[in-house]
């Protein structure tokens, strides 16, 4: 596979770094390393929702393990993303309850309405598509996940009116 | 409208906030047990509930909860599993957005039980808004001191913390769930030793789902006797069951068990029919992973008897003509659907799921993916489909984990119960080249084309 160097800026900030420490404080003092899917997924939230090689090597740092033991982990783990993604990405469930509500002509809608193929950003990085697995929202189908949240019973016009959202910025992606 | 013992209180404004919940009764079970109850007595009111597993596995709670090391003097962890993702199961985000308090109740008294004092709520990395719900709750717990240290004066300690995963169905299986927890890849152990034994942090850990958790305040608060007049037979109490498909009221739902198919299906209380005049075709009862039923075998079992939601009526007649109550992810299916495209797309779940670990699972879900893609695109063999029957009789029982039975019962089933779908999706590929091929010709139209080609 083609891999791409990008680089990240790391800013680890003291608000992020007084929740890493908080996590670290739910486990035994030994067990430090049990922190470390909590904490990745802080630590990317803060990163543009991603994570580079130096970030992960940071993780280790911070949790006091080796890299290998943070990067065999987020290689395993589908919500950690390698490399950049866009800043809105559309995450829609396309299990059988979904596709029995229509997921793959939404998908197909929004892939087109933002020219885009899936797992492709817009060239101005603001937005993709993916399609996902299972996501537990089977009775309020088809849906999306968009950050920390869940869009439900999605329509075209939903998802018109999500898309103006995005562009207006008037979008919350996380629950801090 | 029969009993309600988990969303009996889930209407109730505010419920979500500790203050609402604590007036309506909340945390009395904690009270009981820390004040007048034996950790031992607890576990014997909920060994005579007769509460099985919810999770899917439907093994006996309380009996889980005996086989805890309590002799090598190890610290205990209860740990539950909050980390949904069986496709179709939808019930315990359910539980944990609209009433959160109730399961760390239940979390509480159950700890004390085991003789737990550090226990964990391991919740799925998507459920990211539910697991901010459970930590802001956790907190109004301990400010009201049923959390920390010596609860209610009684001398008891727990801390108890929510945790959070990635996006990995494996670690819905008790021993991936606990290496997730452990801050590791979701690889599933080889048992024994069991996690009763050695578990996380090789200490002492029993891993139970939500619902089951959630319905052990009830228990205490009004005897494991009492819960076991509940429901019928071996299938006591109630059952939380996620509705989707195409179904007028899809949702959840609380059941007695033993309601019949036939009014849960159709009664306006429950599900209200199909969602359009389409006919049923095809029920999955209990999650992806447990075999798909056809619509002559969803009411009545093979020997004609009404077909009851409890976990030996679904699985009357094994998986010849039954299915398995699981997880209750109840999805149905009108005739538009198509049972090969279905089987693909469950299919590519499990491929997509699996950890890798195990060849059979690994190889065995990938090629199953691959054969089933190609005959719903048309490009199918004869031989495929038997095919098909023999790797997945090659992933089941061959795997650590029950991933690879998951996998490979869904194909069963659905050449055991559709075969002739099968078949005209090999001899008749330009009839299946649109996506919604049925939507305008159901199968039931175009049936006989396969039957006369047979010679």
């Amino acid at each position: 596979m083609e891999r791409t160097y990008h680089k990240q800026e790391i800013n680890m900030t003291e608000a992020l770094m007084s929740r890493i420490n908080e996590l670290i404080s739910h486990y035994p003092e030994d067990k430090r390393k049990s922190a470390l899917l909590p904490v990745l997924h802080e630590v990317q939230d803060a990163h543009d929702n991603w994570l580079s090689i130096e970030l992960m090597n940071k993780v280790a740092e911070i949790l006091l393990i080796k890299p290998i033991e943070v990067y065999e982990v987020v290689s395993f783990y589908t919500m950690y993303n390698q490399r950049p993604v866009g800043k809105y990405m559309f995450e829609f469930c396309q299990t059988s309850p979904c596709c029995l509500n229509g997921v793959e002509d939404l998908m197909d809608y929004t892939c087109e309405k933002l020219g885009i193929k899936v797992g492709e950003p817009t060239p101005d990085g603001l937005f993709e598509v993916r399609g996902v697995e299972c996501l537990g929202a089977c009775g309020y189908a088809p849906m999306m996940q968009l950050g920390d949240f869940y869009k439900e019973h999605l329509t075209a016009a939903k998802i018109d009116q999500l898309i103006e959202d995005c562009k207006n910025d008037t979008i919350i992606l996380h629950d801090k | 409208m029969s009993q309600k013992i988990l969303l009996d209180k889930i209407n109730i404004p505010g419920i979500k906030t500790y203050d609402v919940y604590r007036q309506n009764g909340g945390y009395a079970s904690v009270e009981k047990a820390l004040k007048t109850l034996t950790p031992d007595e607890v576990v014997e009111e909920v060994k005579t509930s007769g509460l099985r597993g919810r999770g899917g596995a439907g093994f006996p709670a309380g009996m889980k909860w005996s086989f805890i090391d309590k002799k090598s003097g190890k610290p205990r962890h209860l740990v539950c599993n909050a980390d949904e993702s069986e496709p179709g199961t939808f019930k315990d985000r359910y539980l944990m957005e609209f009433i959160p308090h109730l399961l760390i109740e239940g979390m509480i008294t159950s700890s004390y039980a085991l003789g737990a004092n550090l226990s964990y709520i391991y919740i799925r990395g998507e459920y990211m808004w539910v697991y901010k719900i459970l930590e802001r709750a956790i907190n109004e717990a301990k400010a009201a001191g049923f959390l920390g240290k010596n609860i209610l004066g009684s001398g008891y300690d727990l801390e108890l913390y929510v945790h959070c995963g990635a996006g990995a169905y494996i670690c819905g299986e008790e021993t991936a769930l606990i290496e997730s927890l452990e801050g590791k890849r979701g690889n599933p152990r080889i048992k024994p030793p069991f996690p009763a034994i050695s578990g996380l942090w090789a200490n002492p850990t029993v891993v139970n789902n939500v619902e089951t958790i959630a319905a052990v305040p009830w228990i205490i608060n009004n005897t494991g006797a009492e819960y076991a007049k509940i429901g019928i037979g071996r299938s006591t109490g109630t059952k939380l069951i996620s509705a989707s498909g195409h179904i007028k009221n899809p949702g959840v739902y609380e059941i007695e068990l033993g309601l019949s198919v036939y009014e849960f299906m159709n009664s306006d209380e429950y599900l209200g029919g199909m969602s359009s005049d389409r006919p049923l075709k095809a029920f999955v009862p209990g999650g992806s992973s447990v075999p798909v039923l056809p619509a002559n075998l969803i009411y009545k079992t093979a020997n004609g008897e009404d077909r009851l939601m409890s976990y030996e009526s679904l699985s009357d007649g094994g998986f010849a003509t039954g299915s398995m109550l699981g997880s209750g992810g109840f999805i149905v299916y009108n005739d538009t659907s198509c049972i090969v495209r279905n089987t693909w797309n469950f299919s590519r779940f499990y491929h997509h799921e699996s950890c890798g670990q195990c060849s059979p699972c690994r190889e065995g879900t990938g090629w199953m993916e691959k054969v089933l893609h190609r005959i719903e695109n048309g490009h199918g063999r004869e031989e495929d489909i038997d095919l098909l029957l023999s790797i997945q009789s090659k992933i089941e029982g061959n795997t650590i984990c029950p991933l690879g039975d998951a996998a490979a019962w869904p194909v069963a089933a659905a050449i055991r119960h559709f075969r002739d779908e099968f078949e005209y999706h090999i001899r008749f590929p330009e009839k299946i080249k649109k996506r919604d091929h049925f939507v305008e010709e159901p199968f039931e139209k175009v049936k006989h084309l396969v039957s006369k080609v047979i010679v």
